[in-house]
Parts: structure tokens; sequence; C-alpha cells
């Protein structure tokens, strides 16, 4: 697999795994708005995920679903911090931040490739991933603004740092460390990232549900 | 409103799990604060129409929700969204003396023509075939 391959798929199954994730908020979400709002960023996600996944199939001569749906869970490539299963609303919006600001982060390296169509692809993710900034930064002040908001955020970011490391390339994690001590007003501590390439358990869980219906219908299948 | 009554209406029926009295306690719980009126244009140039509420504890989260729930499918080129007690209504118009002659579409002579025409036995010519006026 070449190295674009394996770029593109890790950045599809990133945005696919967690598009996942934050649509297990759709129907419990703290109140009806948000509900709506973060279902809408959840399916944005999976929608980015496919035109990943059409890029990298036009490479390997396969398609988006069997890309996305056809691969034993070890084969994915996503970072553990979007599998991991966190249904409390501050450890989601930490990931939540902590994935944008590292997902910024790699799409502006990308916005400058020479590929043409990576580049141009990740400018049109960017423009989409500023409303999902803005609604995370939104909820990082709502929740900073208040001391118990303030104590779970920071608490759920901690458990969640070596993870958002693990998102980006060595080269990038300087800046993503910049960003959010900056944000938060302190420093992290040095821990070693939790890299792609190790998943975390609940990936299979989340596996067996999300691909049920395709493994339900005999090889072939026209929908 | 509620909130300078609280334990008597707790009583009275309201749900108990209402943890403080005060107007914050309450906001965070239900997560929401004030509604807002979204006004959305479908093409440049058209006006905006009324397209419904968000209802979201400030400004901020108000853009996000209109956008979200307004906006994504690219159904409107632009939205207004504005809090609910910015709107002045007026819902109150006395016609005491039944004015109609100041309405812009003037009086309604339709009836009276087609009487006119009866009497004239002219009925079937009208423009259009007028049996239905």
């Amino acid at each position: 697999m070449s190295k674009r391959t394996d770029l593109l798929l890790a950045m599809a199954d990133d945005e696919l795994i967690l598009g996942w994730r934050n649509s297990e908020w759709t129907g419990i979400a703290p109140f009806l708005e948000e509900d709506v709002a973060f279902s809408s960023i959840a399916q944005n996600e999976i929608g980015h995920a496919r035109a990943l996944y059409e890029l990298a199939a036009a490479e390997l001569g396969t398609t988006a679903d069997e890309l996305a749906f056809d691969r034993e869970p070890e084969e994915y490539r996503s970072a553990p911090l979007v599998e991991l299963r966190r249904l409390e609303w501050a450890r989601t919006i930490a990931r939540h931040w902590l994935y944008e600001t590292a997902d910024q982060i790699r799409l502006h390296a990308l916005k400058a490739s020479d590929d043409e169509a990576i580049a141009g692809l990740a400018a049109k993710m960017d423009r989409e991933e500023a409303y999902h900034r803005i609604h995370a930064e939104m909820w990082v002040d709502r929740l900073l603004a208040t001391e118990e908001g303030g104590a779970r955020l920071n608490d759920a970011v901690d458990e969640l740092w070596p993870y958002a490391l693990g998102v980006l390339d060595d080269e990038l994690r300087p800046e993503l460390r910049a960003r959010v001590e900056e944000r938060l007003g302190r420093k992290l501590p040095e821990v070693a990232p939790v890299p792609r390439g190790v998943h975390e358990a609940e990936l299979q869980d989340l596996w067996n549900e999300m691909t049920v219906v395709r493994r339900s219908a005999p090889p072939g299948s026209q929908w | 409103m509620l909130d300078a009554q609280a334990p008597e209406e707790s009583a009275a029926g309201e749900p108990s799990a209402v943890p403080e009295a005060g107007s914050a306690g309450r906001e965070a719980l239900r997560g929401q604060g004030r509604i807002f009126e979204v006004f959305r244009q479908e093409r440049k140039g058209q006006p905006f129409q009324h397209a419904g509420t968000v209802d979201a504890p400030d400004e901020r989260f108000a853009e996000i929700y209109a956008r979200e729930q307004y906006g994504r499918r690219q159904e409107s080129v632009a939205l207004w969204v504005v809090p609910r007690e910015a709107v002045t209504e007026i819902d109150e118009f006395p016609d005491e003396f039944e004015m109609k002659y100041r309405r812009v579409d003037g009086y309604s002579i339709k009836a009276r023509l087609h009487e006119a025409r009866e009497r004239a036995g002219t009925l079937d010519m009208a423009p259009g075939g007028d049996a239905a006026a």
C-alpha cells in the first residue's frame, strides 16, 4: 500500500469512526438543539470519510463502501482517540475539540501538498470543519466558564491527551501541544502518544454494530 | 418568573428534580436559555421568510444551531437570527368604521359587475366567461 493510500485511509477511518461515535449522541444529547447540531456534525464527518475513501478506492481498485465496511477491525487505520467510547458530555467535548484542533493542523499541512487531489479535498473539508471548530470552541468556552465545567473538561483533556497526540505524525505534534496549552492556560504532561496501529478494545464492538447489516447480506447484494 | 415561587410550584406539580431555584440552575438543567427567531433567504435578492426558531443558551449557540437546522442542506443562502425579545409584535388593528376604501386593493367591484352584466343579459360575453364569478 502506498504512503498516499495509507494517509487517505488513516484520515478516512478517523472521520468514519469519530462520526460513528458522535452519532451515538443522537437522541440522547443534553438538549434537543444540541442533538440536532451534533448529529449533523457526525454526518459531516462520515461524508468526509466517504470522499477520502473514494480517493483511496480509485487507487486500490475497490469502492468506498468496501473500504468502509468490508475490512476486518484490525485493518482499520484509525487513531485510538476516535475509537474510545466515552458517552459522557465533557469527554465527548474534549475529544471533539482535541480532534478538531489536530485535524486542522493536519488539513493545513495537506492543503500545501503537491498532490492536487489531496490538497483540493483537504481545502474542501477544511471549509466545513471550520464550523465544527466553532462548535467545539464554543463548548470549550462554555465549560471553562464554570468551576465544575472547567474541572471536568480539564480532567477529560488529561485523560485523552496521549490519544490526541497519537492522531498526528511526530512533526505536527508540537503544534498541537502549543495550541492546547495556550487555550487551557497550562502545561500538559510529556507523555508517550497512543499511536495508530494499535486499537482500543471498543473498536470491535463498534465494528460489529457498524457492519451488521452489510455482513447479513449475501455477497454481491445490490441495495 | 417561575423561579420566584419555585418551592410552592414544586408541590403543585413541577418536577421535583429541579435542583436549584436560581435561574442559572434551571438554565443549566434545561440546557437552553432563549428563543431565537430564524429567517432564511432562499435565493439572493429574495425576501427573508420566517423559517422557525432555535432554543439556545446564547447568540453563539443560536448561530450554530440555526446554521445546522436551516442551512445545512443548501436550502438557504443567508439567515437572520434574532432574539425573540427583539421582535415587537403588533396584533391589534381596530377597524370600527370598516374603512375598506383605505385598502390598497381598492373596492371590490366583482360582485357589482356581475349584477350589471346579469341585468344587461351579457353575462356570457364577459372576458374569460364570467360564469364562475
